[in-house]
């Protein structure tokens, strides 16, 4: 099976999983984010690549933290943004992913950045832009269902790299819903591709996939078995909805075992970082000293986001 | 019409006939097997050599559509299909639209299939109202409209007393219960739950929907002593239970859809909607036990479980997109790939498609081809492997995860009733 | 072809540079032989600002037909550009097309009172109207497209140049 994501050069045209994404190309996506990060501290915080493309933000699922950040990374990049929200009334209206795509396609998009409740929707339309004649298209998996968040994921790693260095000396603890976590599967596939010796996760049976080893990770249901020594901590937030369906009693029950305390904190390396893909849920998955605490990287992570999703956007722009 | 089929390799599982033998057609019938009869003379003369005569196939599961789907399929388009899958008998779920819970519905549909004197259809009646798992169906009048089981295609009966009862009922007559073993609450996903849905992000299937639905409807058959079919196996679990509770003693039979001995999870590869399928393909083990399954006859008899579906509904996200793949031309090529890899005999492979099936169904008439049977034939090339493709499907539904891959097994021509209704190149 | 030495083009550079050095005087080198070229124009001219470097990969304009460049460093200028003095240092003038990009993105850092360009050698062949204040030698003959003319800079720091045939 092709890898739907590269061209037959090897390029990168698509962002849509990390998942099967070669090394080097995530090793590049990363060196090249590092000279985006100085874009902000300019007085014109614009660069001239994307000027005269449109960049279509094509959200089915709302969020306006991750359509901002993508939307500031396009325009910095000088790209014309169209924000559009699909309501679930205008799927409802019975128009078809499909056919909007192609009505956005007549419109003259250069790029879909996409976020949708069903996860393989990316991959869907990408296959549709192949098929329709369009690769010259591009599609960025901004979130899907539950199986990828690559951008997160993307600079999730920047920030270790950015803190930590060298990836194959670190043990890293993934820590909360993993069920449900579209940004811990694209977490645990980049940590395994760039050689992170020990990728642990930490959570309930109930919030953990079935066959979770077979990711690579090694599990643990104690929190303060599983934190032991790691350089790495990064929370993954815990939706109320998971009360719900019988997979947590409460909330507070799941702080008082899961939820990453100073005290819980003190079994990592003193040096630990403390990442999280926010919002966070203080109280529920991550005590306010931990969060406003110096282990915590959690600001830097936004603004390593938006120069990632440039370096990102660059890249497939360039392609 | 008198028909001669001649240098034709005749297999007829039911009588265990594997030979080179012309086959004799007077009307319906079949009068004669081997050497002319006396006074025969041909109208038409069929030559058969280097192809296989066996009786038309006998398939379990196939949704015609009819009533209330019909922008998905029709009857005209899915007998077209059957013709050219060399199927000469089929049962259909009752899941239309309304459901075939209604006497006159029965009725409608046969006179319908009747007329277009194609594939004799043999309906599943509702086991109960609506599908909805409340009050038992009139069995009998069904019955007498021409059912030949009691299923609830995949929907469930929550309430244990009605399944029970509704079980007793059909006891009562000796009716059969056809139930696809699947727990309402566990099967809310869309695929099976393991490596490839954790990986891929979809919600899960666990094998436990399967097997606890089977724990339940094989205890209520134990007790309440009616002829249970158990229909679409998908798991290894399934299968050992199922096993266990024939070597007890049970009267059980089950079936496995053509799909499931071929495709398992791996399959679905980047979220291919042609591979959502209810229930969902499974691990790799599952597969290779259900194929083991039914070499061995644990598993009695193998369908097309055919469910067409609209284009539209398949190009959408896969949790999204409509469960099941359309199947009936590929019944035979599907089962053929099979039994070649399983080295079986032909004779054993047809069986569980002709003969097998038919025993399931009680129906006498179909799945064998001795002196005296209707003339429901199928003419195939067992040796030219043929690519599936859009453009060669004659159903309305192109929705099959077997779009591109080549497979063995080409109809020549179908008869039903001693009258030839396809002819493939 | 005889190549320059490039220690004495520097020698000379720094001659003609040195009675224009003001207090206000900065110096932004292009990566990478521009910036080796004003590290040592920096020192040698007791330059006040600290010394900036532009990585000009964002805004060449050949992005739409080449792509992204594929190792772009950043760009480290500290000090006020509004106002400033800037002598933007590069190696080899050619086409003019890099000094292009140099002066839209020294822009985006403010607004200089004065831009100069400073060269080690031009080699002809420009494709816009460009010219370097500050040249210590200029080729007889234009090189061919083919030709790649390139500072080089040693263990020891010392700069040469290297005439590369494709």
């Amino acid at each position: 099976m092709l890898n739907p994501q590269l061209n037959k050069n090897g390029e990168l045209i698509h962002l849509l999983t990390l998942e099967g994404l070669p090394k080097d190309i995530l090793l590049r996506i990363l060196d090249i984010a590092a000279p985006f990060t100085e874009v902000a501290e300019r007085e014109v915080k614009k660069l001239p690549l994307l000027r005269g493309k449109s960049v279509f933000n094509l959200f089915f699922e709302n969020s306006t933290r991750t359509r901002t950040t993508f939307e500031i990374a396009a325009k910095r990049l000088s790209a014309d943004v169209i924000n559009l929200n699909v309501s679930t009334s205008s799927t409802a209206k019975g128009e078809t992913l499909l056919d909007t795509v192609d009505n956005l396609v007549a419109m003259q998009a250069d790029m879909f950045v996409v976020r949708h409740a069903s996860s393989g929707a990316p991959y869907l339309i990408a296959q549709h832009l192949r098929n329709t004649g369009r690769e010259d298209i591009h599609v960025v998996n901004a979130g899907d269902g539950r199986h990828a968040h690559p951008t997160q994921g993307l600079l999730d790693m920047y920030t270790i790299r950015h803190f930590k260095k060298d990836f194959t000396k670190l043990r890293v603890a993934v820590v909360g819903d993993v069920l449900h976590s579209r940004v811990a599967r694209s977490e645990i596939a980049a940590l395994t591709t760039l050689g992170v010796p020990e990728v642990r996760v930490i959570a309930p049976k109930t919030l953990l996939p079935t066959d979770v080893e077979r990711m690579g990770v090694r599990v643990f249901h104690d929190m303060r078995e599983g934190l032991r020594d790691v350089d790495v901590v990064m929370m993954l937030r815990l939706q109320n909805e998971r009360m719900q369906g019988a997979l947590l009693p409460s909330s507070q029950e799941y702080f008082k075992v899961w939820g990453l305390t100073p005290e819980k904190l003190a079994l990592a390396k003193p040096d630990a970082i403390v990442m999280h893909p926010g919002p966070m849920n203080r109280g529920v998955e991550i005590d306010s000293a931990v969060a406003d605490g110096s282990n915590a990287v959690i600001l830097p992570q936004v603004t390593f986001g938006i120069a990632v999703r440039m370096a990102v956007m660059s890249m497939l722009a360039g392609a | 019409m008198k028909l001669h089929i001649a240098n034709g390799r005749l297999v007829d599982p039911a009588h265990k006939v594997d030979a080179q033998r012309d086959v004799f057609i007077e009307d319906d019938k079949i009068v004669a097997l081997g050497q002319t009869p006396a006074g025969f003379t041909a109208d038409r003369t069929i030559d058969a050599a280097g192809l296989v005569v066996c009786p038309g196939l006998v398939d379990l599961s196939a949704r015609l559509r009819e009533p209330g789907f019909e922008y998905r399929a029709t009857l005209e388009s899915e007998m077209q299909a059957a013709m050219a899958g060399g199927i000469t008998s089929l049962a259909c779920p009752p899941d239309t639209d309304p459901v075939l819970d209604e006497p006159g519905l029965v009725e409608m549909l046969c006179y319908r299939a009747r007329n277009l004197n194609c594939a004799h259809v043999y309906p599943v009646g509702a086991l109960t109202f609506g599908l909805k798992g409340e009050r038992i169906t009139e069995m009998a009048e069904l019955v007498e409209a021409g059912c030949v089981a009691f299923g609830q295609a995949n929907e469930a009966v929550l309430n244990t007393q009605v399944l029970m009862r509704a079980m007793q009922y059909a006891a009562t007559f000796g009716f059969r219960v056809w139930m696809q073993p699947m727990d309402p609450y566990l099967s809310r996903g869309n695929a099976h739950d393991g490596e490839v849905a954790a990986r891929l992000g979809l919600t899960g299937i666990p094998v436990e929907a399967e097997t606890i639905a089977l724990h339940r409807q094989l205890t209520l058959a134990r007790s309440t002593g009616v002829k249970l079919h158990i229909t679409r196996l998908s798991s290894a679990a399934g299968l050992e239970l199922i096993r266990r509770a024939r070597a007890e003693g049970l009267d059980v039979t089950c079936d496995v859809a053509a799909h499931h001995l071929h495709l398992c999870d791996v399959d679905i590869g980047f979220f291919n909607p042609l591979h959502h399928v209810v229930p969902p393909l499974r691990s790799q083990r599952d597969r290779e036990a259900l194929r083991e399954g039914l070499a061995r006859g644990d598993i009695d008899a193998v369908c097309s479980d055919h469910t067409p579906v609209d284009d539209d509904e398949k190009q959408a996200p896969f949790a999204e997109a409509a469960a099941g793949a359309t199947g009936l031309e590929l019944l035979l090529p599907l089962a053929l790939k099979w039994g070649g890899e399983m080295k079986l005999p032909l004779l054993d492979t047809l069986a569980r498609v002709t003969s097998d099936a038919a025993r399931i169904m009680g129906i006498t008439k179909a799945g064998h081809l001795g002196v005296g049977a209707r003339a429901d034939v199928c003419v195939f090339d067992p040796e030219t492997y043929r690519r599936v493709s859009r453009d060669t499907l004659k159903s309305q539904g192109k929705n099959t995860p077997f779009l591109g891959i080549e497979l063995p097994g080409v109809v020549r021509h179908t008869l039903v009733e001693g009258r030839v209704m396809y002819e493939g190149r | 072809m005889q190549i320059p030495d490039a220690e004495t083009l520097l020698t000379e550079l720094v001659a003609q540079i040195r009675p224009h050095v003001s207090a206000a005087t900065a110096i932004v080198g292009i990566h990478t032989g521009g910036v080796w070229l004003a590290e040592r124009l920096h020192a040698a001219l007791g330059i006040a600002p600290p010394l900036g470097s532009m990585d000009v990969s964002f805004y060449r304009d050949d992005y739409g037909s080449k792509g992204l460049h594929p190792s772009p460093r950043k760009s480290d200028i500290r000090f006020d550009v509004d106002g400033a003095h800037v002598i933007v240092v590069d190696d080899v003038l050619y086409t003019g097309r890099t000094t292009r990009a140099a002066l839209n993105e020294l822009f985006d850092y403010g607004r200089p009172a004065r831009v100069d360009l400073a060269v080690l050698v031009d080699r002809g062949g420009r494709e816009l109207p460009v010219a370097a204040r500050y040249c210590a030698h200029t080729l007889a003959a234009p090189l061919s497209a083919h030709d790649r003319l390139q500072l080089q800079k040693a263990e020891d720091g010392a700069l040469s140049l290297r005439l590369i045939h494709a």
